[in-house]
C-alpha cells in the first residue's frame, strides 16, 4: 500500500486553473446529457405513487434479491478466476497468448442470446459437457440459480480481465523486480507486492463487472430460463413486465436502478475512507 | 425481420419529418404515392393493374409471400407490398395513419382495436356483419423432443413431477392461451421456465433442456423434424383466430377484398401447409 501512497504524493503539482477549452466541454456535456436524459425522462414518466406498493410486491422482493445475490455471487467466482488470468495475461509470456486474449474478450462482443445458446450446447442437459453432468452426478444445470451465475460470469468476467489486466501493465514492475532480487518467489510477490498495488483496478474491475451481471438478461433468460423466485432476476422482470403494462416495468427499472446506486455509492464511501 | 417490405422499395427521399411512431407510416406512404409502371390500371379493382399495402401479422411472413406470389401471378400488373410486424405494432401504426389497403392480425383483440380505430371499409363491412373474416387458426401442440424422452402422451402428464416443462410466460399471447389449455382441462402444471415468446419454448425443446413445451402448431411444423407435436383435445379451447380486414382507407377496396378472398380460398393449402388449421 505504501507503494501507492509514495507514487501519489509524488504526482506533479496541479497546473493553474484556467478556462476550460470549450472543444472538449463542449463534447463532454453532450456526453452526459446524452447518457443523463432517458433516465431523466424515466424519472418524468415514473408513477411515483404506485412505486410503494410495487417495492413491497413479493415477485419484486424475490427478484430483486435474486439479482443482487446472483451478481454478487458472480463477481465472487470473477475474481476468483479473472485475477489469476490476468495476471497470465500481463505478466508472463506464452504462444498463443494473444489469441487467448481474444478469445477473452468475445462474450463482450457477442450478443448474450447467443452466449446464453452457447451455454446450453456446453452445460444443457444434452450438451458436450452437461450430459455427462447429468449422468454421472444427476446434476442438470438450466433452470436454477447456479444457472444465473453461470450466465452472468460468462458475460461480466471479460470486463474484470480487462480491467485489471490493464491496471497490471500500468504498475511500476520495479517493485516487482526489487522483491524478486530479494528472495521472494513469485507467488509472494503476486501477494506482497502485485495484488496490493492493482488493487484499486481490481475494485474498478469488480464493481463493472458487478453492474454487468445485475444487467444480464439476454444470456440469463436463454441459459437460465425465467421462473420467478429461481431464475427471473429483475432485467427478466423488467422485461415481462413490458409485455403486458410498460408503466410497471419503469417503476421495476427505477427500483433496480436506486438500489445498484446505494450498493455502489455505500462501497464507495467504504473505499475512500479506506484509501 | 421486424419489419419486411415485399415490392418496390420506398423512395428515399420521401417525407421523413414527424414522431418515430409514423416513421413507418410515412415510408409506406412515399410507396404508395409514387406512381410506377403497375399503377396505371388501379382504380376501380376490374382493370389488369393496381397496388395493394397489405399489413401482416409477423408469423404470416413465409405464408404470405407465397401467396402474394400466386395472387400477383394471376393479376398480372398487381403489385402487392407486404409490411410484417407485431400485430399490435402494426395495429398502432393503422391507426396512426398508416397507408394500409388491408390488415392480416393474429388475433382478434388487435384486430379490434383496428376495427374501433381507423375502422374497417364500408362495402366489406357491410357484406361481413361490420367485422373481419376469420381465414385461418393457430391451436397448441405439446412439443416433444424427436425421442420424447420422458414420454409424454399427453397434457396430463406434463402434470407428472419428473416431467420437466417449458411454457410462455403469461404476459405474452401464447402464454395466455397456455392457461386457458390448463385450465379448460382442469390441470395445474408447474414449469421449470417460462419463456418471454413461443420461439424460445421452442428452443428449449428443441436442445432437449426440456422434456415437454406448449406452441403452436405454426411453430411444430416450422421446426421440421426437430420437435414432435402432440395434438391433445381441448386445444381447440384455446385457439387463435387470425383476421383479414378491409381497412376504411383502402384505396382500391375492390382490389383488397379480393386480396383478402384469395387468401382466404386459394391461400388456405398454403395455410394449411404451415400447420394454421383453416375454417
Amino acid at each position: 500500500m505504501t507503494a501507492v501512497v509514495t507514487r501519489a504524493s509524488r504526482r506533479a503539482p496541479r497546473p493553474r486553473s484556467g478556462r476550460v477549452p470549450w472543444i472538449l466541454l463542449v463534447p463532454a456535456v453532450a456526453g452526459v446529457l446524452f447518457l443523463v436524459l432517458p433516465f431523466a425522462g424515466m424519472l418524468l414518466r415514473a408513477p411515483w405513487p404506485a412505486m410503494g406498493a410495487r417495492v413491497t410486491d413479493p415477485d419484486v422482493v424475490a427478484a430483486l434479491w435474486l439479482s443482487l445475490s446472483t451478481a454478487t455471487a458472480a463477481t465472487a467466482v470473477s475474481l476468483l478466476f479473472g485475477v489469476p488470468l490476468a495476471w497470465l495475461l500481463a505478466r508472463t509470456e506464452f504462444p498463443g497468448r494473444r489469441l487467448v486474449r481474444a478469445l477473452v474478450t468475445v462474450p463482450l462482443v457477442i450478443p448474450p442470446v447467443v452466449g446464453g445458446v452457447a451455454l446450453l450446447m456446453v452445460l444443457g442437459r444434452n450438451g458436450v459437457i452437461g450430459r455427462y453432468l447429468d449422468a454421472w452426478f444427476g446434476l442438470t444445470l438450466p433452470f436454477t440459480s447456479a444457472a444465473v451465475v453461470i450466465a452472468q460470469v460468462f458475460v461480466a468476467m471479460p470486463f474484470l480481465v480487462i480491467s485489471v489486466e490493464g491496471a497490471l501493465r500500468g504498475a511500476d514492475r520495479r517493485y516487482e523486480e526489487a522483491a524478486a532480487t530479494l528472495g521472494a518467489s513469485r507467488v509472494t510477490i503476486f501477494a506482497r507486492v502485485t495484488l496490493p498495488m492493482v488493487l484499486p483496478g481490481i475494485a474498478a474491475g469488480a464493481v463493472l463487472c458487478w453492474a454487468r451481471a445485475l444487467g444480464e438478461f439476454g444470456a440469463t433468460i436463454t441459459f437460465a430460463g425465467n421462473f420467478p423466485g429461481t431464475t427471473q432476476t429483475m432485467p427478466l422482470a423488467v422485461y415481462m413486465a413490458m409485455q403486458r403494462d410498460p408503466e410497471a416495468a419503469v417503476v421495476l427499472s427505477l427500483v433496480l436502478l436506486l438500489v445498484s446506486l446505494a450498493v455502489l455509492a455505500t462501497l464507495r464511501e467504504r473505499w475512500v475512507r479506506a484509501a | 425481420m421486424r419489419e419486411h417490405i415485399r415490392g418496390r422499395r420506398p423512395r428515399p427521399d420521401g417525407p421523413f419529418r414527424g414522431r418515430a411512431a409514423a416513421l413507418t407510416a410515412l415510408v409506406l406512404g412515399a410507396t404508395a404515392c409514387a406512381s410506377g409502371p403497375g399503377a396505371g390500371g388501379g382504380g376501380d379493382g376490374s382493370g389488369a393493374g393496381g397496388e395493394l399495402t397489405v399489413f401482416a401479422a409477423a408469423s404470416l411472413i413465409d405464408v404470405f409471400e407465397e401467396i402474394a406470389g400466386s395472387f400477383e401471378q394471376e393479376r398480372p400488373g398487381v403489385t402487392v407490398t407486404l409490411n410484417f410486424a407485431g400485430s399490435s405494432e402494426l395495429a398502432q401504426q393503422i391507426n396512426s395513419g398508416a397507408p394500409a389497403d388491408v390488415f392480416a392480425a393474429a388475433d382478434t383483440a388487435t384486430m379490434g382495436q383496428v376495427v374501433d380505430g381507423e375502422g374497417l371499409d364500408a362495402d366489406w363491412a357491410a357484406e361481413h356483419g361490420g367485422d373481419a373474416l376469420v381465414f385461418a387458426t393457430n391451436t397448441l401442440r405439446i412439443a416433444v423432443p424427436p425421442d420424447n424422452p420422458a414420454g409424454v402422451g399427453g397434457l396430463a402428464d406434463l402434470a407428472e413431477d419428473d416431467v420437466s416443462v417449458a411454457f410462455c410466460a403469461q404476459e405474452v399471447p401464447c402464454g395466455s392461451a397456455t392457461a386457458t389449455a390448463l385450465e379448460a382441462a382442469g390441470l395445474e402444471v408447474t414449469p421449470v421456465t417460462l419463456e418471454e415468446d413461443v420461439r424460445a419454448v421452442l428452443t428449449k425443446v428443441e436442445l432437449d433442456e426440456v422434456d415437454a413445451g406448449l406452441v403452436y402448431a405454426t411453430d411444430v411444423a416450422s421446426a421440421g423434424g426437430r420437435v414432435e407435436g402432440l395434438e391433445f383435445p381441448g386445444a381447440e379451447e384455446a385457439a387463435n383466430d387470425y383476421p383479414i380486414a378491409v381497412l376504411a382507407g383502402a384505396a382500391d377496396p375492390d382490389l383488397a377484398a379480393d386480396w383478402a378472398g384469395f387468401v382466404a380460398t386459394e391461400g388456405a393449402p398454403v395455410l394449411r401447409e404451415a400447420g394454421f388449421g383453416t375454417p
